[in-house]
């Protein structure tokens, strides 16, 4: 299982790690030729205005945007989350608008508030993740074709619609690899299924 | 619903957003202007400060946090990361940089030291700091301090990269003496580097610093800043590079595609062409001891 990991700026190295550790073999991605032969996508946490106008410089937007669409699954943390939004409020930045959701950036406040913490996550178990929000956007509002599975507060921090999976804090900066995991056994399912007939 | 305990200020978090910057270029910008240039450019911070340190050199007098207001307006006008610059030891100007909700504090030597024989005791802060560093030893006591970031002090103000390069490689060699050492050297090698013992353990264990390290000091050019991620760094500052050149915005955004892609060298060619003179600057083999920056703190 190949998985690539938006490698124009942010946490790299700490996802790759991660995703090492789960025995997946990782290819960083900076231009669009990168994104053949990848089973996965990963958009790393970093400054989501400078990797939004990277993208574009790179004309990186409409491959991923494209792949996304065909079912490649991607999964984004933080400014990932960002650019995978339809819709961001308040901003005009350059996005993949993949999902059907509408975030606020910076929404928990500047440096001063971010935060750890640990919170409840069904889907990954009964023992709650550790969670670090860094300077963190969040889902406001999503569409009933979201599929939300971490909220507090009335504020959407995890959710996913069919192969898209977008957190809003950072699980490459702690030891947990559950949410990885779950990742990679969504790609696992897509591969079987998208090995009938696809290739990125 | 239940409530849960949030705890801020923490070393994940301050050492976090350090991660979150890597691959990056920080500016140093004036205003609000100069700071939307940097943010549109691709600047993932930027570094509020009155003079730029060229004009801290050239005009000399005693260089001091900046002004309030100033950096209230550049938080108002771009939405990336803002830092400011503290003067070394000088807690209650780290304080009010706090106050003002900055993202990140430089407790600099480009500043006027405030205090000859302690540095800030950033531990006691929620904001994180970033602070110089030209050797391992001294990365590590500022980290023993609480720094969540490292960056090289480089020579600020001169353009001229030769001390960035010369700080970076002995921060690595240094790194490298650690990881080849037996247990049994490392309290030997703790002091000499004059490092805490227990940082020395998490760097050979690590293989690397626990924190960031970008370079700064002297990077004008995009074959500079990637020279300095091909050396090792996690992203660069520039500092006067920018803003005392010919054409900013079009230097600012080759600096950031250069850092990107250290090492897609027809792309630093084609990003470099018609960038215009880039700041004058000055050669540090010529600077007398007594006015380089670098020397201060400890």
């Amino acid at each position: 299982m190949k998985i690539g990991i938006l490698a124009l700026q942010g946490a790299v190295r700490e996802h790759r790690s991660v995703l090492q550790k789960l025995g997946a073999e990782t290819k960083d991605i900076l231009n669009p030729e990168d994104l053949q032969k990848i089973d996965g996508l990963i958009l790393p946490g970093g400054e989501s205005t400078a990797c939004g106008k990277l993208l574009v410089r790179y004309n990186l937007i409409e491959p991923i945007a494209e792949a996304g669409r065909s079912g490649l699954p991607i999964f984004g943390t933080c400014t990932g989350l960002i650019l995978l939004a339809k819709h961001i409020n308040n901003s005009s930045q350059y996005r993949l608008g993949l999902m059907d959701v509408r975030v606020e950036r910076n929404a928990f406040g500047r440096q001063i508030d971010s935060f750890e913490t640990d919170m409840s996550i069904p889907v990954l178990g009964d023992k709650p993740f550790h969670t670090v929000f860094i300077r963190a956007p969040y889902i406001v509002q999503a569409d009933s074709n979201v599929e939300i599975l971490l909220e507090y507060d009335g504020k959407i921090l995890l959710a996913e619609q069919n192969n898209l999976l977008a957190a809003a804090f950072h699980p490459e900066l702690t030891k947990d690899t559950r949410l990885h995991e779950y990742f990679l056994r969504k790609v696992k399912s897509a591969k079987k299924y998208l090995e009938r007939g696809r290739d990125f | 619903m239940t409530v849960i305990e949030k705890e801020t200020g923490t070393v994940t978090v301050k050492r976090g957003l350090a991660e979150m910057l890597k691959g990056g270029v920080i500016m140093d910008v004036v205003n609000p202007e100069q700071a939307k240039i940097a943010e549109e450019a691709g600047a993932v911070a930027v570094m509020a400060l009155e003079r730029v340190p060229s004009d801290i050199r050239a005009q000399g007098g005693v260089a001091r946090m900046s002004d309030p207001e100033m950096i209230t307006g550049i938080q108002q006008a771009v939405s990336i990361p803002v830092m400011a610059k503290a003067r070394i030891g000088h807690i209650v100007e780290a304080r009010v940089l706090e106050a003002l909700n900055i993202d990140f504090i430089d407790e600099s030597e480009v500043l006027t030291p405030a205090d000859e024989s302690c540095h800030i005791l950033k531990t006691d802060f929620k904001v994180p700091f970033v602070c110089g560093a030209r050797n391992l030893g001294e990365a590590l006591r500022r980290i023993g301090e609480g720094a969540a970031m490292i960056r090289t002090k480089g020579e600020a103000g001169t353009g001229d990269v030769v001390e960035a390069v010369r700080h970076i490689r002995q921060v690595n060699e240094d790194i490298q003496r650690v990881i080849s050492a037996s247990q049994m050297e490392l309290m030997t090698i703790a002091k000499e580097l004059g490092a805490p013992y227990e940082l020395i353990l998490q760097v050979k264990e690590l293989g690397q610093l626990p924190v960031v390290n970008f370079a700064a000091g002297g990077v004008a050019t995009p074959a500079d800043a990637a020279l300095m991620m091909e050396l090792g760094c996690d992203g660069v500052f520039v500092g006067s590079g920018i803003f005392k050149s010919d054409n900013p915005a079009k230097r600012a955004k080759a600096i950031v595609e250069a850092v990107a892609h250290f090492r897609d060298y027809k792309l630093i060619a084609e990003v470099s062409k018609g960038l215009g003179d880039a700041m004058r600057g000055q050669s540090v083999a010529r600077l007398d001891e007594k006015e380089k920056m670098a020397g201060r703190g400890w």
